[in-house]
């Protein structure tokens, strides 16, 4: 037993890291909020020179085999930095194809990072679906090619342009097991996780900056006691996320999700009210990590479906 | 990254789980908090340590098995999982153990280890003062240089299980005059028999005495009591703490029994939607805790120390245990109310949790002040 991370994974996260806090996501997130994908399609290109999508392909398909532990310690980072885009729908789809006749035709550029591909149920709205390269959707009678797509919709998170995949297409695959997209929950999990840990690191900066009654708004125990909740809430979430990255049961991803999620979304709450008005606004950046804490608590998987799956193990 | 075990660990775990097979009471034991049921646990933990299962990580001169702190988190795990009774010298085993194996001499560990692995000599700690409780630092009790040792006189109280041990550790102000208030204050072992003592039980909050005041009145505490240098008890105290708070006082085995207790109990009444969520939060919660754990051992055994990310530890579990009991009364009902189910004492215990070890409130400042670098204020 050996619960860290090696120091190959510690460096990948920090090299992604750094790549990231270069790239300006601020800028890219307004931008695809928009509609305007191109600067985002060059950081996503970026995000697959690194490997991320790579992590999640068999190297018979020219990835590095399917890694949920790096891809996890990776969506840690995507989300820390509030990457837009169907991140987690592209590598659930490759880990759905891998293994299918249609493995070869897709999951290479995947990995190359050539191809986005969104991903959603039948009847339920797939994340950019205009700025996809493929639209996938999962039908009772298996995994389609979706023809197109309907109007974008927003969403309470402006960087998520949720859009109607048109029915039919081309059947890629028989219906989906159960359990099939456990790779949906964790990486999800894990973006969360990212998304929740940069609320906090924001918030504590902001409050050992701002002064009120002459001294900085950090050193009040009720600020300071909100913080340390919040830092309970998430330092708790992340071991269940990397234990489930390691088991990949869907039990343990199920309660990675939940929790990572909850922690997330507690955070952002303490982060607004620490924030204050600041913090409500859409022109400054804290928003765009606050919005996204909430649409993320119930994406692939309902706090309500994953308790039910940890209740329902064993 | 691997959450495997070594065949060693795989190994002792078995044998772990066979013997618990064999020898845990089919009945619970009395309250711990009592007198009978005390001397019952005294005797559980013979029985223990003559099997050597009473302090497995330690080393085996002094009674374990040298099993490491992996191996006893796995025997916890299924100590706990066998429903085994609570450990009577879990003060001293938690709290003085690491503190004699880091600061003490060879000759105090031989001394004091072998009869507290057996539970012959119990425990209990003396750390809490009328005047001194969050703010243990302020501590009055004096410790007053004498021929060949120190006479201590005080007042010490909240002092768990002293109601029926048979020693305790603390700190003393043995230096009056120095700078600040948590310099010259030395860590001593005394006897609770011993000429000047006074205990008081104090009933907790059913009325068993779980803990008591201590009265010293000049107090005869030779010098081969004294851990460390004189003048040093708070370093060396708050080293034990660290231990307190991080891996040792509440084995995540004992929150994975816990929550599959909790699991059974709503099965049996029905499995209600209403508690469902809360049913889940006890599982995955357990698991938290567990993997949290594992974590820290893995820095730990890796040559970290653990630091003031042991206050996470400590909020976390004690939150935890509280809410799983109050869930358990839930679920029971108008039962809920009544003393005699199995839940009721675990509750009491539970409801302490948030106060001993240092303040929840103390450890969010912890936590806010040390581990995310927020400015200090007062209190």
């Amino acid at each position: 037993m050996r619960f860290l991370l090696d120091p190959e994974q510690r460096d990948f996260a920090r090299s992604l890291d750094a790549m990231l806090t270069a790239a300006d996501t601020p800028a890219v997130i307004r931008d695809w909020s928009r509609g305007e994908h191109g600067r985002g399609r060059a950081l996503w290109s970026r995000v697959a020179e690194a490997g991320v999508f790579a992590l999640a392909v068999p190297e018979e398909y020219e990835g590095l085999g399917v890694r949920p532990v790096e891809l996890a310690v990776a969506f840690i980072e995507l989300g820390r930095h509030a990457v837009p885009g169907p991140l987690v729908e592209t590598v659930t789809v490759a880990s759905l194809l891998a293994g299918t006749g249609q493995a070869k035709r897709f999951l290479p550029g995947i990995a190359a990072g050539e191809s986005t591909a969104t991903l959603a149920r039948e009847g339920s709205p797939a994340l950019d679906g205009d700025a996809a390269t493929h639209r996938f959707s999962l039908s009772p009678d298996g995994l389609r090619l979706a023809p197109g797509h309907g109007p974008v919709r927003g969403s309470l998170d402006p960087a998520r342009r949720l859009t109607a995949l048109l029915p039919g297409g081309e059947l890629l695959g028989p219906p989906t097991p159960p359990g099939a997209l456990t790779l949906a929950r964790l990486t999800t999990a894990a973006q969360a996780l990212g998304v929740g840990l940069a609320l906090l690191d924001r918030t504590v900066t902001y409050v050992g900056r701002r002064t009120q009654f002459g001294v900085p708004v950090g050193s009040f125990q009720a600020v300071k006691h909100r913080l340390a909740d919040a830092k309970l809430a998430l330092e708790f979430a992340r071991p269940l996320v990397l234990g489930a990255a390691l088991t990949m049961a869907p039990a343990d991803v199920a309660a990675a999700k939940v929790t990572a999620c909850e922690a997330a979304y507690t955070t952002a709450r303490t982060a607004l009210q620490l924030h204050g008005a600041i913090g409500y606004t859409a022109e400054y950046d804290l928003s765009l990590w606050l919005t996204k804490a909430r649409a993320l608590l119930t994406a692939w998987g309902t706090p309500r479906e994953c308790r039910d799956d940890v209740l329902g193990a064993a | 990254m691997d959450l495997g075990f070594t065949r060693a660990e795989e190994a002792l775990r078995a044998e772990a789980r066979a013997w618990l097979a064999a020898h845990v009471p089919a009945a619970p034991l009395p309250s711990l908090e009592t007198g009978e049921g005390f001397a019952a646990h005294r005797a559980w933990e013979a029985e223990l340590a003559a099997d050597r299962w009473s302090v497995v990580d330690w080393p085996q001169r002094y009674g374990g098995r040298d099993a490491g702190l992996i191996g006893r988190l796995l025997f916890e795990e299924e100590y706990y999982a066998a429903g085994a009774p609570g450990r009577v010298g879990q003060n001293g085993v938690s709290l003085l153990a690491p503190t004699l194996i880091a600061h003490g001499t060879e000759e105090q560990r031989a001394r004091v280890l072998p009869s507290m692995a057996t539970g012959e000599v119990v425990w209990a700690q003396a750390w809490s003062e009328p005047e001194a409780g969050s703010d243990l630092a302020s501590l009055r009790s004096r410790a007053v240089r004498a021929d060949g040792g120190w006479l201590l006189s005080g007042q010490k109280t909240w002092s768990s299980r002293a109601a029926f041990a048979d020693r305790a550790f603390g700190l003393f102000r043995s230096h009056p005059d120095a700078p600040r208030p948590h310099q010259g204050l030395t860590y001593v072992m005394f006897g609770l028999r011993s000429p000047g003592v006074t205990v008081r039980p104090v009933g907790r909050l059913d009325g068993r005495p779980a803990f008591a005041e201590i009265f010293l009145d000049e107090v005869f505490v030779p010098d081969e009591d004294v851990i460390g240098e004189p003048g040093q008890g708070w370093r060396i105290a708050m080293a034990t703490a660290a231990d307190e708070r991080g891996l040792t006082l509440r084995s995540p085995g004992r929150f994975l029994a816990s929550a599959e207790r909790l699991r059974a109990l709503w099965r049996e009444r029905g499995s209600p939607d209403r508690a469902r969520e809360k049913v889940a939060d006890a599982l995955i919660g357990a698991r938290a805790y567990q993997l949290f754990t594992f974590a820290a051992a893995s820095r730990y055994l890796s040559g970290e120390p653990l630091g003031p990310e042991s206050s996470l530890n400590k909020v976390f579990w004690s939150e935890y245990d509280l809410a799983l009991h109050e869930n358990a009364l839930d679920l029971l009902d108008g039962e809920g109310e009544s003393a005699d189910t199995d839940w009721a004492e675990r509750y009491v215990f539970a409801l302490a949790g948030p106060i001993y070890a240092g303040t929840n409130e103390i450890q969010r400042d912890i936590i806010a002040e040390r581990l995310l670098g927020l400015p200090k204020g007062r209190r």
